[in-house]
């Protein structure tokens, strides 16, 4: 008998293994033309955009666009001296044309990025201009301010020549490439983007520190409480939850105001005097209470939902064993529920790190944070590739704190709700 | 939670203080909504309670910042509750259709790239708000949709559909395919299966995910502060703005209003999420 495998065939004659092929592809094309809408949605409204900031954050075209010729003509200088005539004939060049379309505003602006002082010479020199004469452009150049004919200024314009350029990011961790091509810090007493980034840091820390020695006391008791108990005393946590993070910031403002009931309270018990009354907002102290108060939901419900599946004969087990209550509940209930301390502790520093709203309203100069920086650049400095920069340098953080945590805990060890 | 009789004196004490610092981390959590109530009904301009009100006298009370918040010339409550309202519809619309077909073909065992692509769809709900912000903002400006309703009603999609995708996609673990697969075994058509059985099953879950998208937007303050011009003003850029310039308790008529518009979502979402764990056999 020969028992050579048979293909087996469907009844339309075609292999089996081909016919169910076919179908798996036809699931797999189903399956992924249900998602493709929002998947192609968020690609090119959410996806593209973030990586448009990427390409915003280091593109440093506008410079180069707009002093094509001297750059070419700078090619052949060493930067050691003056740059000769053929350097300021090209830059007289770019710089009546930028004149004839009232371009040479954004020019000093852009310049005074790299080095503080251009704006007067490029106003000064915008009125000399006019009266200039053919030829020797050098000397009539020079001739209009003695900035002109320094040769620092000149190594900074040709500093802009490179169509790409990391100076955002540098300068969003207060460095910056000096004269010699060296990357530097600045000054200690203006260091202020090193301070928040260490502020945010601290902020979103001792926030997800707080929120977690109150979470878990609250959460074990919701587990452990009886149904008809726990749903009463979810409501404290999920009302919060579900309210309007304004609505909760101003209950916040309203309490730590100066005249404000947590003051009167102070004042009632004899903590504090009347006429010394401490100041509880526009500081870190508001942020960290409003804060605290507002992301405290997110630890209890990941928390919560790990607790109740954890059954309460192992405490039992655990005691009849010879162990006292505290030593079951570390040795026993306590590791069970680090996968909840996980997830909590994720959620509650990640959106710390980002928060903008409750800083901006309670946390007053000293208690803002990188988000609030990013926004001031994007809406009143309009320096958006440095919005860009910041806001990439944070991205990159919460994915390093995310990979962190997936190489630690597992990703997929996240409870929630 | 009470303790065994034979309970050691010391374990006692420990019992009654966790249970004081449970009482007083509730105390927390819920006590600053409390107190916006009775302040937004102060006869006075100050927002501390006054000696009248804490005498509870008839007179400190009033209505007046609600007159205010209702017909105040000066208030632009009207606009931004009507500009709220319509941004917040349109968006939990698009958020639940697109989140729950999305979801739909995520949760089948055949969808490719499973991680990847729930990494992407999730990834609004994971990248810091200023960040999603600033690029949002920036592609509604290249597509000349900032300071439009459109361009914020996108926006809001965008922030809304991973609470759909997550909630649907819990939704369907714990369902039966075999119940689909009987109505096609029976004749019907997949959009017929999906519309009269699917759909009814997973509706708790869609529900909420639509819950959750409609807070996102009507609650969403970063990226409409980017986007939105005057005409678009929302409740909380209007709260933002008086927050940030001047505490006027009209104020607090507004965030009253909002509490109880969060507690009626609260109580819906609760009965769904209790309905849906009836459905999916869960019994606690």
């Amino acid at each position: 008998m020969s028992s050579e495998t048979k293909q087996i065939l469907t009844t339309d004659g075609i292999p089996l293994e081909v016919s169910l092929k076919k179908a798996e592809r036809k699931n797999k094309i189903k399956a992924f033309l249900l998602v493709a809408p929002l998947l192609f949605f968020l690609i090119i409204t959410y996806v593209f955009p973030i990586g448009d900031m990427l390409f915003r954050s280091v593109d440093d075209k506008m410079v180069t666009q707009m002093l094509p010729k001297t750059f070419k003509a700078m090619e052949n200088w060493d930067g050691q001296d003056l740059p000769d005539e053929e350097v300021f004939a090209a830059f007289h060049e770019d710089f009546i044309k930028l004149v004839e379309d009232k371009r040479e505003g954004k020019l000093s602006t852009q310049l005074n990025y790299t080095k503080n002082g251009f704006k007067s010479i490029i106003k000064k020199l915008r009125r000399a201009s006019k009266k200039f004469e053919e030829g020797n452009y050098k000397e009539q150049i020079m001739s209009v301010h003695k900035r002109w004919a320094d040769v620092e200024y000149w190594r900074a314009i040709q500093r802009r020549a490179p169509e790409f350029t990391g100076q955002k990011y540098l300068k969003g961790m207060d460095m910056y490439v000096n004269e010699e091509g060296k990357i530097v810090s600045v000054e200690e007493d203006r260091r202020i983007h090193r301070v928040l980034w260490l502020r945010t840091l601290e902020i979103a820390f001792f926030v997800t520190v707080f929120c977690f020695l109150m979470a878990y006391p609250i959460a074990h008791l919701l587990a452990t409480l009886p149904m008809k108990y726990s749903n009463l005393l979810m409501i404290c946590v999920l009302l919060p939850f579900w309210t309007s993070l304004l609505v909760r910031t101003a209950s916040w403002m309203i309490l730590l105001q100066q005249q404000g009931i947590v003051n009167d309270f102070f004042v009632g018990i004899g903590l504090v005097a009347d006429d010394n009354r401490p100041e509880m907002m526009y500081n870190k102290t508001g942020s960290y209470v409003a804060m605290t108060q507002i992301l405290l939901p997110f630890m209890v419900l990941p928390l919560y939902s790990v607790m109740k599946t954890i059954s309460p004969s192992l405490m039992r087990a655990g005691k009849s064993l010879g162990g006292t209550p505290f030593v079951a509940f570390w040795k026993v209930y306590f590791p069970l529920t680090i996968p909840g301390i996980g997830a909590g502790c994720l959620l509650v520093f990640i959106l710390a790190i980002g928060y903008y709203i409750t800083p901006a309203l309670v946390g007053g100069a000293s208690g803002t944070l990188i988000s609030n920086q990013i926004a001031f650049h994007m809406k009143s400095t309009l320096d958006w590739s440095f919005a860009s920069a910041m806001g990439l340098m944070l991205l990159s953080g919460v994915l390093v704190i995310y990979w962190l945590y997936n190489k630690i805990v597992g990703i997929d060890n996240i409870k929630l709700g | 939670m009470a303790l065994p009789k034979y309970t050691e004196p010391h374990y006692r004490i420990w019992h009654y203080i966790y249970l004081t610092i449970c009482g007083a981390v509730f105390f927390f959590l819920i006590a600053p909504l409390f107190v916006i109530f009775p302040l937004s009904f102060n006869a006075e301009e100050f927002l501390s309670f006054s000696d009248g009100m804490k005498s509870l006298d008839p007179d400190a009370f009033s209505l007046r910042w609600y007159k205010d918040m209702v017909y105040g010339t000066k208030n632009p409550w009207g606009l931004a509750a009507k500009n709220s309202f319509i941004i917040a519809i349109f968006a939990t619309i698009g958020s639940v259709l697109l989140g729950t077909v999305a979801a739909l073909g995520l949760s089948s065992r055949h969808m490719p790239y499973k991680g990847l692509i729930m990494a992407v769809l999730i990834s609004p709900m994971i990248v810091p708000l200023i960040i999603s912000g600033v690029a949002i903002f920036f592609f509604m400006a290249k597509a000349g949709l900032a300071a439009t309703h459109t361009g914020i009603v996108l926006a809001h999609i965008i922030l809304g559909t991973p609470f759909v995708v997550i909630t649907v996609t819990a939704t369907l673990s714990g369902f039966d395919h075999s119940v689909t697969r009987a109505a096609a075994s029976l004749g019907s058509d997949p959009v017929n299966t999906f519309m009269k059985i699917t759909l009814p099953l997973i509706l708790p879950g869609v529900i909420s995910g639509g819950l959750f998208a409609f807070v996102t937007s009507f609650d969403e303050v970063v990226v409409v502060l980017f986007l939105a011009g005057l005409e678009n003003t929302t409740i909380p850029i209007q709260m933002w703005t008086g927050l940030r310039e001047q505490l006027s308790p009209t104020i607090l008529a507004v965030a009253t209003c909002l509490i109880i518009l969060s507690t009626l979502i609260l109580v819906t979402a609760e009965l769904l999420r209790r309905r849906s764990e009836r459905l999916r056999g869960i019994n606690r």
